[in-house]
């Protein structure tokens, strides 16, 4: 090193360096900017890969060729993928009961007994375990010839159901398992919802004759509303992304039966037997879709509350 | 400047230490042996070359057998081993064409496989090239109940009258004639490849799988139909889609069901749930047409060289010594399962005894549905059979899907 480097002994007062200048615009930026790019590289930048790759025909290891709409003109003439959107939305619906279910279970054990404590964390169980202990343990109790429910149907008299083997019951006897953990996360937000409900209000509803119901609809509920729209999300995305269970239960059978739009999306580009590329990735487009429109009402409403819709 | 140097060198150094094992001669080899007979297998296979070729070092990587299927695009593309196991057939197809398979033609040459593998030469052959050497072979057939046969009077059946008569009377008696367990898929096209094969031959059944022939044709329709007259009676266990191959071999052995269509692999878990050979025997799929030559199923298991491979050389002297007929017959007794090379010896067990006269005798051997059609068109075709194994009186309508399928398949 030997030049010499001249430091400006001062600078010059009129002018402030940019950085200095714009260092509160950018601190925030320089800040954001390893999630940021995170969010960019492992978000954004593969959901349009995805609508890329879903023009193509690929799989995985040879030439691309591409193909236009093609994969989503064989996706509209597609019965599995019917049958994986009718189901998706058989676990929408159906998923949906774990809301009031929570609560149920929830202002049930809201009360002060000995061993409450107990209580609550046996019935947080379930959430507890992975999702894949679950649906061993659900593939279990169906099970024909030695399954729990086997024998209570045997008991009852009403003859050998293989649920897992039969289309007409698949699909509800996944979201049965699904259900058992995703009540117990409803109840967990529901039970912390209920701390915060004030005592003063249900004072006063009490002191104007409010009993039973109308102090549940009417007082209750709607000091919940942040604990119902948090618990809805959730179970929306859990219904939506419910891979693992039908995965671990069934593998989409029988013959197809039990698929969701995940499922199909993995069997056609991963699976052993898939290895379509383009064409699992047009799954996913439809499926981020669908999602999309539950996300922008999401979004739409949470921006509304807090405009002071409140 | 010296800093440069410095680091260069280091960087050389690092590089030599990642690269001086390959020069060495070593060679990297993945397997999906995780059960414990294979793995026992191929430990023996790999101590046998070492000792026959003590400078070339042997690392082995055992892959968990399902993750095996995905891992393999991987490895092929990012970080090739010298040897890769798979299978042959269609199966292999993917990876010949998008060129990571090498080309093995010389191993077959300088070693006289043509002639001492003939039976698989076939199924190895893609663009009249090798891509592979095959090591080891099963035989599929109908696995029995000595014994509830002979308490009821049954002789093996060879035709199919026999057959239906033989499951009707076993019906009869209180016991579900046969086990299966179609949840895996799989197991259901072990009978459409062997009503298929014995209905319309195995010309008809290649083309077939090739995607030459819609599946909307009569003759498989016929096959359906020989199928549908099993389903009917309710011949097969019930709840079939729940259970998976393993869960139907307890129904054998509780003596529940009769009969299990399945490969040689079944007969190691039925002994070791306490059936003797007195109690469990083999017969080979009866005749449906006497004018249709006996073609059998025989999956065979293979070891492939991939293009990125780095030490081929040694890979290739590997597949030779694979190919050795004393190693083939060494490995097999291990396996429990029948040597390729038509000089080695056959293991003393009766199963695989008869299993070898069989697929001597056979007029061609099949690899199996999913292994002799595409992936795509063999995924949607054991769902269907698994459909109509369920629901006979959808036939049709599963033919005519199928042929969707088939037509964009093959285009």
């Amino acid at each position: 090193m030997a030049t010499p480097v001249v430091m400006p002994v001062t600078a010059a007062p009129a002018q402030k360096s940019w950085w200095k200048a714009n260092q509160r615009r950018l601190a925030p930026w320089i800040f954001l900017a390893p999630g940021v790019f995170m969010f960019l590289v492992y978000v954004i930048i593969p959901i349009f890969e995805s609508m890329w790759i879903s023009f193509y025909d690929w799989d995985g290891i040879g030439e691309a060729t591409w193909i236009g709409w093609g994969n989503y003109v064989e996706l509209f003439d597609d019965e599995a993928f019917y049958t994986s959107l009718k189901n998706n939305v058989i676990w929408l619906v159906l998923y949906m009961l774990a809301v009031p279910a929570g609560l149920l279970i929830a202002i049930f054990l809201n009360q002060n007994v000995v061993g409450i404590r107990l209580y609550k964390s046996l019935f947080f169980f379930p959430f507890v375990i992975s999702q894949v202990v679950v649906g061993l343990i659900f593939a279990w109790f169906y099970a024909p010839n030695f399954g729990l429910l086997t024998q209570i149907l045997a008991w009852l008299g009403m003859g050998d159901i293989a649920i897992l083997a039969d289309e007409r019951f698949v699909t509800y006897g996944i979201i049965a398992a699904g259900l058992w953990p995703q009540i117990a996360y409803c109840m967990i937000l529901y039970l912390t919802g209920l701390n915060n409900v004030s005592p003063d209000q249900i004072e006063a509803a009490r002191l104007d004759g409010a009993r039973s119901w109308r102090m549940l609809w009417h007082v209750i509920i709607p000091q919940l509303r942040p604990a119902t729209f948090i618990a809805v999300v959730v179970t929306v995305i859990g219904a939506l992304r419910s891979f693992d269970l039908v995965s671990i239960m069934t593998d989409g059978g029988p013959y197809g039966s039990s698929r969701v739009l995940s499922f199909y999306m993995y069997e056609q580009a991963l699976s052993e037997y898939g290895f379509r590329m383009g064409y699992g990735a047009a799954i996913a487009v439809i499926l981020f879709l669908i999602m999309m429109i539950f996300i922008t009402g999401f979004i739409w409403k949470m921006v509304s509350d807090e405009r002071g819709g409140r | 400047m010296n800093r440069y140097f410095a680091g260069a060198a280091s960087a050389l150094a690092i590089l030599g230490w990642l690269a001086a094992p390959v020069a060495a001669g070593t060679i990297v080899v993945n397997t999906d042996t995780s059960d414990p007979a294979p793995k026992q297998a191929f430990q023996e296979l790999i101590d046998g070359f070492k000792e026959a070729h003590p400078d070339v070092q042997v690392t082995w990587n055992v892959f968990d057998h399902e993750g095996y299927k995905t891992s393999i695009r991987n490895f092929l593309t990012a970080d090739a081993p010298d040897i890769a196991a798979w299978y042959a057939g269609n199966r292999m197809v993917p990876y010949v064409d998008a060129g990571l398979f090498e080309d093995v033609s010389d191993v077959w040459a300088d070693n006289g496989l043509d002639e001492s593998m003939k039976s698989t030469a076939e199924s190895m052959t893609l663009d009249g090239k090798k891509w592979g050497v095959p090591y080891t072979y099963y035989q599929w057939g109908v696995y029995y109940r000595k014994d509830i046969f002979a308490d009821l009077g049954i002789e093996p059946p060879t035709t199919w009258d026999a057959f239906l008569a033989a499951c009707a009377k076993i019906k009869e008696s209180g016991v579900t004639p046969i086990a299966i367990g179609t949840k895996a898929l799989w197991p259901t096209a072990g009978w459409f490849d062997y009503l298929n094969l014995r209905e319309n031959g195995y010309e008809f059944h290649m083309e077939l799988t090739g995607g030459n022939v819609p599946y909307t044709d009569d003759r498989v329709k016929a096959v359906f139909d020989r199928w549908r007259a099993l389903l009917e009676p309710g011949y097969f266990v019930e709840n079939h889609a729940a259970l998976d191959w393993q869960d139907a071999l307890p129904l054998l052995v509780q003596g529940q069901a009769a009969m299990y269509l399945i490969g040689n692999f079944a007969v190691a878990p039925l002994r070791e749930a306490g059936l003797t050979d007195d109690q469990l025997g083999f017969m080979q799929f009866p005749v449906i047409n006497p004018d249709v030559p006996m073609a059998e199923d025989a999956p065979t298991d293979t070891l492939h060289i991939p293009a990125n491979a780095s030490n081929k050389e040694d890979a290739k002297k590997f597949l030779a010594y694979l190919a050795q007929p004393d190693v083939q017959s060494k490995i097999n007794a291990t396996l429990g399962q029948l040597p390729v090379n038509n000089e080695s010896e056959v293991p003393e067990d009766p199963f695989l005894k008869q299993g070898f006269e069989m697929l001597s005798g056979a007029s061609a051997l099949a690899q199996f549905y999913d292994r002799d059609a595409v992936a795509e068109m063999a995924k949607a075709g054991m769902e269907g059979f698994q459909e109509f194994m369920v629901k006979p009186d959808r036939g049709e309508q599963i033919l005519k899907r199928l042929e969707k399928i088939r037509s964009r398949v093959y285009k």
